[in-house]
């Protein structure tokens, strides 16, 4: 990598630390433009940092959202050179492009302010899609024992790693082409669901997202399973809503 | 900006798209095909004309994107259905590839043998 950096006209004259050209969106949901930055490159730098440099010592009006800087909270995501990144933990040396950054809000959803894109649509079609656990018994039942070898176990484990980041459904072009999709992290949350032995309803789940805006509205694009910061696969948590509702449907169901 | 990569430049997008790509210019082009068709029945002489002319060379060499069109589209069909109706695991994806890559190279040797 240091083989590849070109050397900047700053680091050449003065023999100053080397800048990053750094591109920020400004605005808010009724439009802006890019505004462009100098910040000094670290050896060790993430997206994150970056951001919180040119709000420090550049501009304190730039508004952008964080809270963990870990990687456990998933609010700190924005679109990265045209991906979506969770910035907490993504190295600007693994994204930088001829030592030049450009940041955006998350694609998909509406702008607040500058980076910080309004996630209510996100969470909301996540209540829309039955993400939260419907149980099938009370505290006064035994508890019924599964474990973690169960298949079904196995399918929902996969899938319940999600931190709500919305880097998937930032990803997602069947999300840009339909406003009503539900998205992959929703989605991903009823297939959790869909295997998870102590959730009352199965088929509930399944209705939920097998109708307008569902699972099949999928185009297998991939980008989901590709982006996860988490590595987590909606893609096939998607695929198997669909390998679930389609069974149901030729056994004559719903 | 120049030159910035965006989300879509991963394999499985291009697969979308080209499935995608095929499909609107296989739409586009079965009306004619339905229209030449029917010429038999409604107009043997313009039919005939027409065969004439699909014997040029420019022409017979636009058949071969047709083919390729089908046999893209079809094949971006079987890769959904194997994608979404066959929960394999990663090894097991990649030993049906390897299988079909094989089967693939050795058929195509003795069409190649053949011609």
């Amino acid at each position: 990598m240091t083989a590849m950096r070109k050397i900047t006209p700053s680091e050449d004259a003065t023999g100053t630390t080397p800048v990053l050209r750094v591109s920020v969106w400004r605005g808010t949901a009724e439009g802006g433009a890019y505004e462009e930055f100098e910040v000094p490159q670290q050896d060790n730098q993430t997206i994150l940092d970056v951001v919180s440099w040119i709000q420090q010592y550049a501009d304190p009006t730039l508004t952008y959202r964080f809270a963990c800087r870990v990687g456990m909270c998933g609010s700190c995501a924005m679109m990265v050179n045209g991906k979506p990144r969770w910035t907490c933990r993504t190295h600007v040396k693994k994204v930088t492009e001829g030592g030049a950054l450009t940041i955006a809000p998350l694609r998909n959803l509406p702008v607040i302010k500058d980076l910080a894109a309004d996630m209510d649509p996100f969470f909301d079609k996540w209540v829309k899609a039955g993400g939260h656990h419907h149980p099938s018994a009370s505290r006064h039942d035994p508890m019924p024992v599964i474990t973690s070898e169960t298949p079904g176990r196995v399918e929902a484990n996969a899938g319940i790693e999600c931190i709500n980041c919305s880097v998937c459904y930032a990803s997602c072009d069947t999300v840009a082409g339909n406003p009503d999709y539900l998205g992959p992290a929703a989605l991903q949350r009823a297939w959790t669901l869909y295997n998870d032995a102590k959730e009352a309803d199965r088929e509930a789940v399944l209705d939920r997202v097998s109708g307008a805006g569902g699972c099949h509205n999928c185009h297998s694009q991939g980008s989901c399973t590709l982006y996860c910061p988490n590595e987590l696969d909606p893609l096939s948590a998607i695929a198997g809503l669909k390998r679930a509702s389609a069974k149901r449907f030729f056994k004559g169901g719903r | 900006m120049k030159g910035m990569k965006t989300h879509r430049d991963h394999p499985l997008w291009l697969a979308y798209a080209l499935h995608r790509f095929s499909g609107l210019a296989l739409a586009i082009f079965l009306p004619a095909h339905l229209y030449v068709l029917s010429l038999a029945l409604t107009d043997p002489a313009r039919l005939d004309g027409f065969l004439h002319w699909a014997d040029l060379p420019l022409v017979k060499l636009a058949e071969f994107g047709l083919v390729f069109l089908l046999a893209a589209h079809m094949l971006g069909g079987l890769r959904l259905l194997a994608l979404e109706f066959l929960p394999w695991s990663g090894p097991q994806k990649s030993l049906a590839a390897s299988v079909l890559a094989g089967a693939f190279l050795i058929s195509g040797l003795f069409f190649l043998r053949a011609i």
